[in-house]
This record gives structure tokens, C-alpha cells and sequence, in this order.
């Protein structure tokens, strides 16, 4: 597995795009360490906004720079950007439309043990109940590349959430992205939706299944919001069984988003994976995923359990 | 009486009339603010309806948005859009003007409406001129009661740190809240000692509705160089509606037909 996390790819895409574009910004809240932005301070100090531990300066600071016509990606951990700034988030980004691409570091569960005040469970259900706010947790460093190449082609607000550690690689340089999702495999028994560091593991849940006889089909679904919802029905029609896996609680994430989808279109039942509604065990996040069933032995276990 | 303080009561005509309207609107805090904006507007900021984009145009934001209703009647006397408009559908069913700024309205910079949070995004503003070595200013306008929210005082520490020479905040201080007097409630006093502490060039205006004493504050931030400036403008909320002045009853108050007619006449008393 290639030990290039999803954080440092957005430096990389930075780094690389800021050579001709001085108007791309970085903001961060103490947080250029954990950010991976370290090099893009040192590269590009004029282009480099510190604000210190105060990420509701940070994220409308962010919005006024934004107002004077930068791109600014305001970078700071999950945990905090989605909740301490939520309003700044709400009024600033959201409702004002200013170009910042607020960007969620060691979201979910990524910092482990340090505990429930350091994991962001709640991300994907407070930002996509924001008007007009985009909301994408890539699967790995090709697809966050590429995330971040096409936020910089608009003016639109944007939450991009990414995991603290390396994620295995499911795409490559060349791989092109533009809607939202990508089948990744096709099945006609099941359908597995899942976002960031759970693509992988239902990837890997889905081989397991094959081998019992149950065909399972695969989606990334790496923008939860507007949600490829086309795709999904697609995918979705014939199979007995949806699944959506995410690291989030149960409320307002992709399963939520899944289920009325597939309710509403075409019902059947949706079986939702996710982090449980309560404090989280202590432990790594491989641990605490292995503890709620959420590797690949976990979800395969899951869907036949389901099927049953 | 000189002409701009005319204007400044003609103002007032103008948002009493919006408000009676509308039987909505922060009157109190309109009328009190309404000299700090006359000012700014009409003497001290590079603004006007053409050069409404022009990126060299100085930036304005109402922190203490709930007085947009103020602002709007500064922008439409400017010619940023038929007064009309907004003197008769303020608040009302599918309005462009709602109850605080935002930027479907020609001239609004910034939507607002949740305090303490325009001194941050003016930071943004006044950081983006200095990146760009652009020269235009950034004006702020804050509540003395809005000065409890928390976000202001990270504001304050990083335009500091940025040595935002480019930045202005006003403080209309008119002493009052929705709940009654800002000591009561929360004090944010000393609000000059607060901002001098952080870092800035600290301008204690005695009468913040007096429009040559807030021209010279302005004047003088102008001239700072290496700090933002507050300007503590010590107003009277209500000012210029006897019944009104120092009443905490009219932060948002619905008038009746004979309380609008007893404030037309002594607005239009002022400049007639």
C-alpha cells in the first residue's frame, strides 16, 4: 500500500496548481502540521494564511478572502472545522457562496484513542444540510487529487473530509472522475455503497462474497452531496439487498441518504453500516473498526446475515 | 444645520417609514447607527453604485446586520436601487430586503444576520487587499452588545498580527441590548481598552451621531499605519424619535399609526 495519505495528495494538487495560480490560498488553524501543508507554507508564504487555534476566525476570514476573488482551501481537523465553525460554515461559506473549500483532516474516527472530542461522526449530516454546500470524502490519493482539480474549476463552496492515515489505492493517475460515483464492480444479488476508507473494505467485502456465491456489486460514492443518484438506481435495480457503509453515526450520512433514495425510487431493503449513535470504543481506528464489524470479514458477515 | 446632518435625519425618515411598513425592524439600533453610515457612505468610503465591482472599492460590512434596514436606506439614497423598492416591500412576502443584509442587494458586501461574525470576514477582506497591494479599505460595524460574541475577540487578535493598517471597525456604542442596558446584560466595557489591548489604534468618538466628530475619527484611522483602528462611537440608541432615545423598548418595535406620524414630524422637523 503506497504510504501517500489522502491529506498530503491536496498539498501535492496545491503545490502544483498554486505554480500559476496565486489566487489559490491556504488557510489553516494551527493546523499546517496535521494539514500536510507544511510545504505548501514554506513554498508559498504570501499564499499562506495562519490564524492560530480558532477555527471560527478561520473559516470566516476564509470567506472574506474568498469575497476578494481567492480560492481558499480552509484546512483544519474534521473534528473541529465541521462543528466549532459550523455557523461561520452555515453563514459565511454556505449561505454567502464564497469560494472556500472548507477541508476536514483525520476525519472520522482517524485520531483513535484521543477520543469522542476528536472524532467528526456528525460531518456528513451538518455540512450537507447546508444549502449549496458540496460535500466529498474520497476513497483514495488519485480520487482526492482529483477532487481538489475539479473544485478549483469553480467558485462553489465545498466540504472535502479525508482520513489521517494512507488509504490502499484503488485508482490510478490516469483514472478520470466527473460524476459523483464510480461503479466499480457490478453484482446482481447486492448492492454496496460505501465513501471513503470503507470503499476499499467493500471492495475487499465483495471478493469475499463471490467466493459464497453472492454476486455483489460496488459503488464510491465520494460525493455525498448532490449524490449520484442516478448511478445508484441503476446499479440498485434487481438486487434484494442495498448496503451502505460509511464512517459516520447513523443519522444524516449515506445511509440516510441511500435509503430515502432508494425508498423513494425503488423500495427494497437498505441495510446501513455505520459507526454506532454513542462513545466510541478506545482504541485505533483499526481497532474500533474490527469492533463494529466494519472490515471486510465484518461487512461480508453483515450483507449474509441480511440475505438470510 | 449642515447638509450631511440633514441627510442623516432624512435617513431616518426614510428606514421610520420602511419600518412602519413593514411593522418590523430594528429601529432602535437604526437610528442610533444611521450617522456612522451616513458618514462612511458619504464622506469617507471609495463606493458608488458604478463602481459596485470595481476591486479597488472600499469594503463595507454591518456586523450588527439586523440594522439593515438602515443600510438599505444609505444604499438606495445613493442610487444603488429605486428606494421605492425597498420602502415599500421591507420584509414583506417574496421581498429582495429581508431582515438583514445580504448580497441579492446592490452595494451588500456580506451577508449578515448572525453576530459576530463580519470583524472575521473583514479581516479576510483587508488580508486579500494587502496580498494583492490593492489599496482599498475595509470598514466594519459592530454592537456594543455583539461585542460578548467570542468570535470577535479572534478577529481582533489576527488582524493584529497582520498589522491590517487597512482596517477600520466602529463600534456603535449605544449602551442598550434586546434585554435592556449592555452592563446589565453582559458588559462589554472597556471596549477602547479591549481593542488597545489586542493590538489596535484605539479612536473614542464622545458623539458617535455627530458627523464631523466621525469624519475626523475616520480621517485619523486613515493616517494609522501598522494597526487596525477602532472607532468607539458612543451613540444614542433611538436617536433623533424623543420617544424613542434611550428606550430599550424600540430595539425592534412596531409603531402605531400615531406613534409614526409623532416621529415623521419631529425627523422632518430636523432638516425641513
Amino acid at each position: 500500500m503506497s504510504n501517500i495519505t489522502n491529506r498530503q495528495a491536496i498539498c501535492d494538487t496545491l503545490l502544483e496548481a498554486a505554480k500559476t495560480d496565486k489566487d489559490i490560498i491556504v488557510a489553516c488553524s494551527d493546523s499546517r502540521g496535521s494539514g500536510s501543508m507544511t510545504k505548501f507554507f514554506e513554498t508559498y508564504p504570501k499564499q499562506s494564511v495562519e490564524i492560530g487555534i480558532a477555527e471560527q476566525d478561520l473559516v470566516s476570514v476564509s470567506a472574506g478572502l474568498a469575497s476578494c476573488g481567492k480560492k481558499v482551501f480552509a484546512v483544519s481537523p474534521a473534528c473541529f472545522l465541521s462543528t466549532r465553525s459550523y455557523e461561520q460554515a452555515k453563514v459565511d461559506v454556505a449561505y454567502a457562496e464564497t469560494n472556500v473549500t472548507l477541508v476536514g483532516i483525520s476525519g472520522g474516527i482517524s485520531y483513535g484513542a484521543l477520543g469522542m472530542t476528536h472524532h467528526s461522526l456528525q460531518d456528513i449530516a451538518a455540512l450537507s444540510a447546508l444549502p449549496g454546500m458540496r460535500v466529498y470524502l474520497p476513497s483514495d490519493r488519485f480520487q482526492t487529487a482529483a477532487v481538489v482539480k475539479e473544485l478549483l474549476k469553480d467558485t462553489k463552496p465545498a466540504y472535502l473530509r479525508v482520513s489521517r492515515g494512507a488509504s490502499e489505492d484503488i485508482y490510478d493517475e490516469n483514472t478520470a472522475f466527473s460524476d459523483g460515483a464510480v461503479l466499480l464492480k457490478e453484482g446482481k444479488d447486492v448492492l454496496l455503497v460505501a465513501c471513503g476508507e470503507m470503499v476499499s473494505r467493500c471492495l475487499h467485502a465483495a471478493e469475499l462474497l463471490e467466493k459464497e456465491g453472492i454476486s455483489a456489486g460496488v459503488i464510491d460514492a465520494y460525493c455525498l452531496k448532490p449524490l449520484n443518484g442516478e448511478l445508484i438506481l441503476k446499479a440498485a435495480k434487481g438486487v434484494k439487498l442495498v448496503v451502505t457503509a460509511e464512517e459516520h453515526s447513523p443519522y444524516g450520512g449515506l445511509g440516510s441518504m441511500v435509503a430515502q433514495l432508494i425508498s423513494a425510487n425503488d423500495p427494497k431493503k437498505v441495510l446501513e453500516l455505520s459507526l454506532p449513535d454513542g462513545h466510541i470504543v478506545t482504541g485505533t481506528a483499526e481497532e474500533a473498526f474490527n469492533y463494529y464489524g466494519l472490515t471486510k470479514e465484518g461487512i461480508a458477515a453483515s450483507v449474509k446475515r441480511a440475505l438470510s | 444645520m449642515d447638509e450631511l446632518t440633514k441627510k442623516s435625519y432624512k435617513l431616518r425618515r426614510s428606514v421610520i417609514e420602511a419600518v412602519y411598513r413593514a411593522s418590523s425592524g430594528h429601529i432602535g439600533g437604526d437610528l442610533s447607527v444611521v450617522d456612522i453610515l451616513n458618514v462612511l457612505y458619504n464622506r469617507i468610503m471609495n463606493v458608488s453604485p458604478e463602481k459596485a465591482h470595481d476591486p479597488d472599492r472600499d469594503r463595507f460590512i454591518l456586523s450588527k446586520a439586523h440594522c439593515a434596514d438602515c443600510l438599505y436606506a444609505v444604499l438606495g439614497d445613493k442610487g444603488y436601487f429605486d428606494i421605492n423598492e425597498y420602502l415599500t416591500t421591507f420584509e414583506k412576502f417574496q421581498s429582495r430586503f429581508i431582515g438583514h443584509t445580504n448580497t441579492a442587494i446592490e452595494g451588500v458586501e456580506m451577508n449578515g444576520g448572525s453576530l459576530g461574525h463580519g470583524l472575521a470576514v473583514g479581516v479576510g477582506m483587508a488580508l486579500a487587499a494587502k496580498m494583492d497591494g490593492r489599496a482599498y479599505r475595509t470598514y466594519v460595524v459592530l454592537g456594543d452588545g455583539e461585542m460578548a460574541e467570542g468570535s470577535n475577540y479572534e478577529a481582533m487578535m489576527a488582524a493584529a498580527q497582520y498589522s491590517l493598517d487597512n482596517l477600520c471597525a466602529t463600534v456603535d456604542l449605544n449602551g442598550l441590548q434586546i434585554s435592556g442596558p449592555t452592563k446589565d446584560v453582559m458588559n462589554t466595557a472597556p471596549l477602547g481598552e479591549k481593542f488597545a489591548s489586542f493590538g489596535w489604534n484605539v479612536i473614542e468618538v464622545q458623539d458617535g451621531n455627530d458627523c464631523d466628530q466621525l469624519i475626523a475619527a475616520y480621517e485619523q484611522a486613515k493616517a494609522c499605519k501598522g494597526k487596525p483602528t477602532a472607532v468607539i462611537a458612543h451613540t444614542v440608541k433611538g436617536k433623533g424619535v424623543s420617544f424613542m432615545e434611550n428606550n430599550v423598548k424600540w430595539h425592534h418595535g412596531v409603531m402605531t399609526k400615531e406613534q409614526y406620524e409623532t416621529a415623521v414630524k419631529e425627523l422632518e422637523a430636523r432638516y425641513e
